[in-house]
């Protein structure tokens, strides 16, 4: 048992917070003597002293190492089912490569929904948010007949189905036109619904059985209820509660949806992240993909390696990739830049533009052939001997 | 010591005609270079006064010697102006955004405020952009009508104008831009102007980018070579100028002429041709300049770029002298921080010695044992000495006892390499900074270097003829700072993820298993047959004394390794994870306990001292020191090589064979696996099946039959190993970590299993069949890639073909990764490379930007950190409670 005087001396302690929770954890139960505790406590304020950064370290090159050399060892393959069965997520080296080339849209965006508690402990309710979510083509409502004959495109609603996916005829019937023009951006025809017979007839402008075929084609494909671009949602039991996945990902929608715990939801795509929530979200979520993607692999990184690469590339307040396009080609150094690509443009903009170059990073000083600035070529106070001969 | 200047910085900007014409020495005029008596020509392309590239010569310019001097250059004064390549897009900016009467930026005052704001003094960068300006404007300061400026790659500019012809109808017609007429514009643009396009007219006057003087590199840099016929074979670069010179004498001669302005607009443009491609030879819109054979001749351009080219080949990556190079093997023998270096590269490897007073008898010695050692034992010789005005004098038997007696203070030697010299050891690709370590030397006979193989892992070596590099450290500092942070015990630790990454590996694994597994007992030579290697001067306590004879155990034995105060408590990479574990009743001896440096109960393997897992060499580290780690490293090796040389261990073709019964159980099982799939595929046809959520019927069947075939693979495998036991050498060597898994002994025993591509069964081939040995639309698992058979039963022709399509996209996955992981690691290290800890814990760029006010968020350093924690709060309490928590 830790008496008073134990828990305000683990409170006294200079170690971190996380430390100290966890030595009240083990201890909470065990029979000390002060001598123990005491032995204890040296320990590890000595150990937390030894463990502390050295000044002058090269982090980020043993960072970008630390996340590099297991690179090697991954897999390529791209496709691999992540948790869900029947959802297909980019892993790997070409998700790593994905995340830190900072993409507008990742190869197989995703998302994870979580629903607010009345929602996920119902399998129903559950369901029905994920109507809301999946996009559903007109043609899953009823049948849709192409009518040769009389140059029309007609669609049959069944009640049955608008029913079972929460949805009234009247907002199917006037959304379909509205949504072929605005989304699918083709105009040429007409539309006539009738909410009594749950019916609705197209009319081509001009009559030929090409636009026809095409008018029907957008009428089939329309999507009339749902976030147009979550392709799918599939609906999980996870730990006592309902939970959606999607492929597909629209951060924003989602979150107006009713039931969706907006806390928990989230996304693969972290440049949607970055735009919705702001770039402390965006750094989150790097730091999260990265973590899951090489944790997946069963590769161990420490956590602050990629911090510190996530942390450079939120560092101007919008997601940069490493690389030509970002961190590397927008650096101070003319020499650095032009050892790293494109060469010959980055030199002759230097010029026109008089652009000096300090020396101060790694590739600079070795080019010129002087030490570089960092571990102990960054020392500059050098002690005298106080008997020198000569 | 003196200190060495540094370069306090480099600026960059455009030589100016002027400079040009200032820093030449001699003007060009001949395309020839070397007359019939192989002498240059004076004013020709390899003119006296550029330098000296023939040793022996003096430079007509600097008068110094070809190793002194630098070179110098000359120019060509141009007929006409020629574009510079490089800079065409900045010039058709500067043409659309400037008027062409006036030469001011197409912009009011009031709309240069708006774009640019208040602060006009301090602007740098680029700030007015084309799109800021509407074409075809009129100029808001002459009122000119602006027209549109047409460019074409490569070197092509024209205006567009707009006439009206006799019907009143408006028609475009294009009027070329000569390097003239475009100079002339370009010079009445006024520096305020261009400060707003992020020009500095101080050092770059656009106009500038229009050449009219052509600067002629020194020899130096384009030296012709003499081939072995006795031929000269000149420079690229020197071939792109007597191009030049010739068309622009040529240009010159019909100038003068008169000649008809066709002719004047050819040469013209050919000379921009030249000029263009000596620039640069890889211009969109322009065929390349190419050699008498048709290679491409590399210009100013192609030396700079590229993997070889100035920067990243010649100044980003340096060669060394001191360094060694030849094939790895292994010797358990050696301490983790030695290598064993062949005799011959210990004498052809030297460390310079000043000589003092102090020094000047052992240093005698040194000469006097010549440079040639041919005996181990013997004492090393010296190569060279220098003198104290930096002269070489090369050792030999005739000159040693000479020199011997010459040498005083001042002087400097170069010894060879002897045992205990610090060298750098080093195996590419280097992807990690353990990729370079510091060993001690140890010379030996043999060809090769030798290495202990528990540092394979951080170098990833092995020996199937892998090489490495070996450097010699030249000075105090760097022995110093190699010895105190890239020594191989400083490195056991890994920054990735804080665990160790030196441990042992392969057969130290099975033999450290195998030595203590349960209990046994040694009698006492046995014991000692154990310990040989290890530095132990007192044998415990015997556990028993059978008639009078003492016995050790197994875990005595181990324990001898171990230090006194080491307490710790883990479960091995054999614990099967039980539900309640069993502790030190563990059947399987997986609860690894230790007390007091003593082993009581657990096997150890793996998870105790393996490379990536070695618990216990992380403890030992943590609470001793690095040095006491490679202490126990070096130990464990030992011992598990003697402890397996003691068991003996071996691994035959019979080692796979199973009884009877195991095979008629194997068999019964992949028949039902089989009949299995084809009941499914029967419910498929009949369109039975039903489909999972957001899969086709045909994707579910693919599933099942994987999942099925997969599932009756593994119960093949269950059988094997039920049979097999720890006698079984592969099970050994799977349960205790050391290589392989019970995978590959399913494999080998049992069943190979599905064949895949892509994470699917094989379906490529012929028409609706993979081969022809199948009926068109077979869906079975035989037929899509199933491999019944084991290794040790053989494949049949199919299953071999199948199993090669499967081997074939490892290989290529592979291949691809390699090349991919490269360059991300590439861009990684460029992007965060000038990153560096302050003395205030925070992290910064070299530049001086905060990034982290605190390194990772709460200043601890993932090496030292315990498996990411900064303390190891368990681990301390264990080891002062010296029980589990």
């Amino acid at each position: 048992m830790l008496d008073d005087e134990m828990h305000a001396a683990i409170a006294d302690a200079d170690v971190p917070d996380s430390t100290k929770q966890e030595m009240v954890k083990y201890l909470e139960e065990k029979e000390l003597t002060p001598g123990q505790f005491e032995a204890i406590m040296d320990g590890i304020e000595e150990e937390y002293t030894q463990t502390r950064i050295e000044p002058c370290e090269a982090c980020g090159i043993v960072a970008a190492q630390s996340l590099g050399e297991p690179g090697t060892q991954m897999t390529m393959r791209t496709f691999h089912y992540a948790g869900v069965a029947e959802i297909n997520v980019t892993l790997g080296l070409p998700r790593l490569i994905e995340i830190m080339d900072a993409r507008k849209e990742p190869s197989t965006p995703t998302m994870t929904i979580h629903l607010e508690q009345e929602y996920a402990s119902d399998r129903d309710k559950a369901r029905e948010v994920s109507w809301q979510i999946e996009a559903a083509p007109l043609h899953e409502f009823g049948d849709i007949v192409t009518d040769m004959a009389n140059m029309k495109v007609e669609m049959r609603l069944n009640p049955a189905v608008c029913e079972k996916r929460k949805i009234t005829v009247e907002e199917i019937l006037e959304r379909a036109p509205q949504k072929i023009k605005e989304r699918r951006h083709y105009r040429d025809f007409e539309a006539e619904a009738d909410v009594a017979e749950a019916k609705i007839t197209f009319y081509p402008k001009k009559e030929s059985y090409q636009n026809l075929f095409q008018l029907a084609e957008h009428v089939r494909g329309v999507i009339v209820q749902g976030i147009d671009d979550i392709e799918r949602v599939v609906v999980r039991k996870e730990k006592g509660e309902y939970i959606l996945y999607t492929e597909g990902s629209n951060l924003k929608d989602v979150f107006e949806v009713v039931g969706v715990d907006t806390t928990r939801t989230r996304t693969n795509n972290i440049n949607e992240i970055s735009q919705i929530l702001g770039i402390e979200a965006a750094r989150n979520a790097i730091i999260d993909e990265m973590k899951s993607t090489l944790g997946e692999q069963g590769i161990s990184v420490d956590v602050r390696h990629i911090m510190l690469i996530a942390d450079m590339m939120c560092m101007d307040g919008e997601v940069k990739q490493i690389g030509r396009h970002g961190i590397a080609g927008e650096k101070e150094s003319v020499l650095s830049r032009a050892a790293f690509e494109v060469t010959v443009n980055h030199l002759l903009d230097a010029a026109v533009a008089h652009e000096t170059d300090i020396l101060n990073g790694v590739t600079e000083n070795v080019i010129v052939g002087q030490p570089i600035q960092l571990g102990t070529g960054d020392v500059k106070l050098i002690a005298k001997p106080l008997h020198q001969e000569n | 010591m003196t200190s060495p200047k540094r370069v306090g910085k480099i600026e960059f900007g455009l030589l100016s005609p002027k400079e040009i014409r200032q820093m030449s020495v001699r003007k060009i005029i001949w395309a020839d270079t070397y007359d019939d008596d192989g002498y240059p020509y004076s004013q020709g392309l390899m003119d006296l006064h550029l330098g000296v590239i023939d040793p022996g010569m003096r430079c007509k310019t600097c008068g110094q010697k070809a190793s002194e001097c630098p070179g110098h250059f000359g120019h060509i004064e141009l007929a006409k102006p020629v574009i510079h390549v490089g800079y065409t897009r900045l010039i058709r900016k500067l043409l659309r955004v400037t008027c062409r009467n006036c030469g001011r930026v197409l912009l009011s005052p009031e709309e240069i405020t708006k774009i640019v704001g208040e602060k006009k003094d301090e602007i740098t960068g680029e700030l007015v952009t084309e799109k800021d300006i509407k074409k075809e404007r009129i100029c808001p300061y002459c009122g000119e009508q602006q027209l549109k400026v047409n460019f074409e790659k490569p070197t092509t500019f024209s205006e567009v104008f707009i006439v009206t012809d006799d019907n009143g109808k408006e028609k475009k017609e294009e009027h070329k831009l000569t390097a003239a007429d475009i100079r002339a514009r370009l010079e009445r643009i006024p520096d305020e102007d261009l400060r707003l396009f992020g020009i500095d007219p101080t050092v770059a006057r656009p106009e500038w980018t229009i050449l009219t003087v052509l600067p002629v590199p020194p020899v130096t840099m384009r030296p012709s070579i003499i081939l072995e016929n006795g031929q000269r074979s000149e420079d690229d670069l020197t071939h792109k100028l007597v191009d030049i010179i010739r068309i622009n004498q040529r240009f010159k001669e019909n100038q003068d002429a008169g000649a008809p302005q066709l002719i004047i607009e050819d040469l013209w443009e050919l000379l921009q041709y030249h000029v263009t491609t000596y620039m640069d030879n890889e211009v969109a819109g322009c065929p390349p300049a190419r050699h008498r054979s048709g290679r491409p001749l590399k210009t100013l351009s192609q030396r700079l770029k590229g993997k070889d080219g100035r920067f990243r080949g010649s100044l980003s990556g340096k060669r060394v002298n001191f360094s060694a190079r030849t094939v790895i093997s292994p010797c358990p023998y050696l301490e983790v921080n030695e290598v064993g270096v062949p005799l011959a590269i210990a004498n052809e490897m030297t460390i310079p010695v000043p000589v003092t007073a102090q020094n000047i008898e052992v240093v005698r010695s040194y000469i006097r044992n010549g440079p040639e050692r041919t005996v181990l034992t013997d004492p090393p010789g010296a190569n060279y000495a220098i003198r104290p005005d930096q002269r070489r004098l090369r050792l030999s038997e005739e000159n040693k006892d000479d020199v011997a007696d010459q040498i005083e203070p001042g002087w400097t030697i170069e010894r060879q390499m002897q045992d205990g010299d610090l060298v750098l050891f080093n195996r590419q690709p280097s992807l990690h900074r353990m990729s370079i370590m510091a060993h001690h030397v140890k010379v030996m006979d043999g060809k090769t270097f030798r290495l202990n193989p528990a540092v394979c892992p951080p170098y990833n070596a092995d020996f199937d003829g892998d090489e490495m590099n070996l450097h010699v450290l030249q000075t105090e500092e760097a022995r110093a700072e190699a010895e105190i942070l890239v020594n191989v015990q400083e490195n056991i630790l890994s920054p990735r993820f804080g665990g160790p990454i030196i441990g042992g590996i392969h057969d130290h694994i099975s033999g450290i298993f195998l030595l203590t597994h349960e209990k046994r007992w040694f009698d006492k030579s046995e014991t000692l047959y154990m310990l040989r290697y290890a530095d132990i001067e007192h044998l415990p306590e015997p556990d028993k004394v059978v008639d009078g004879k003492p016995y050790w155990t197994n875990k005595q034995v181990f324990s001898m390794i171990l230090p006194d105060k080491i307490n710790m408590i883990f479960k091995a990479s054999s614990c099967e994870h039980c539900e309640v574990c069993k502790r030190e009743a563990c059947e399987r001896d997986a609860y690894v306990r230790i007390k007091d440096g003593e082993l009581i109960s657990g096997t150890i393997d793996k998870k105790a001292i393996g490379a990536f897992d070695g618990e216990i060499v992380t403890r030992i580290i943590r609470q001793y020191s690095q040095k006491r780690g490679a202490q126990f490293i070096n130990d464990v090796t030992r011992l598990s090589i003697r402890g397996i040389m003691h068991d003996g261990f071996s691994f035959g073709i019979d080692d796979e064979d199973l009884s009877k019964t195991e095979y008629g159980l194997i068999n019964e099982m992949l028949d039902k696996a089989e009949d299995d799939v084809r009941r499914r595929i029967q419910i498929y046809e009949e369109g039975q099946l039903e489909p999972m959520p957001g899969r086709t019927e045909e994707e579910t069947l693919e599933m099942q039959i994987m999942q099925v075939l997969g599932k009756a693979r593994d119960r093949t495998g269950e059988i094997a190993s039920r049979h097999l036991g720890l006698s079984n050498s592969a099970v050994v060597m799977a349960v205790s970590g050391a290589r392989g898994s019970i995978l590959n002994l399913t494999q080998m025993a049992g069943c190979v299993g599905q064949q895949s591509v892509r994470g699917e069964r094989i379906v490529r081939g012929y028409d609706q069949r993979t081969l022809p040995h199948f009926k068109r639309g077979d869906r079975g698992a035989g037929a899509h890639g199933f491999v019944r058979s084991s290794y040790k039963k053989g494949l049949n022709p199919t299953e071999f073909f199948f199993h090669a399509i499967g081997g074939r996209e490892g290989l290529v996955d592979t291949a691809v990764r390699t090349s991919q992981s490269g360059y991300l690691q590439r861009r990684m290290i460029n992007a965060l490379q000038d990153l560096k800890v302050e003395y205030d814990r925070s992290v910064r760029t070299t530049g001086g930007r905060i990034l982290q006010f605190q390194y990772g968020e709460d200043g601890t350093d993932p090496t030292k950190s315990s498996y990411g924690e900064p303390v190891d709060v368990k681990g301390v309490i264990e080891n002062v409670l010296k029980e589990e928590i």
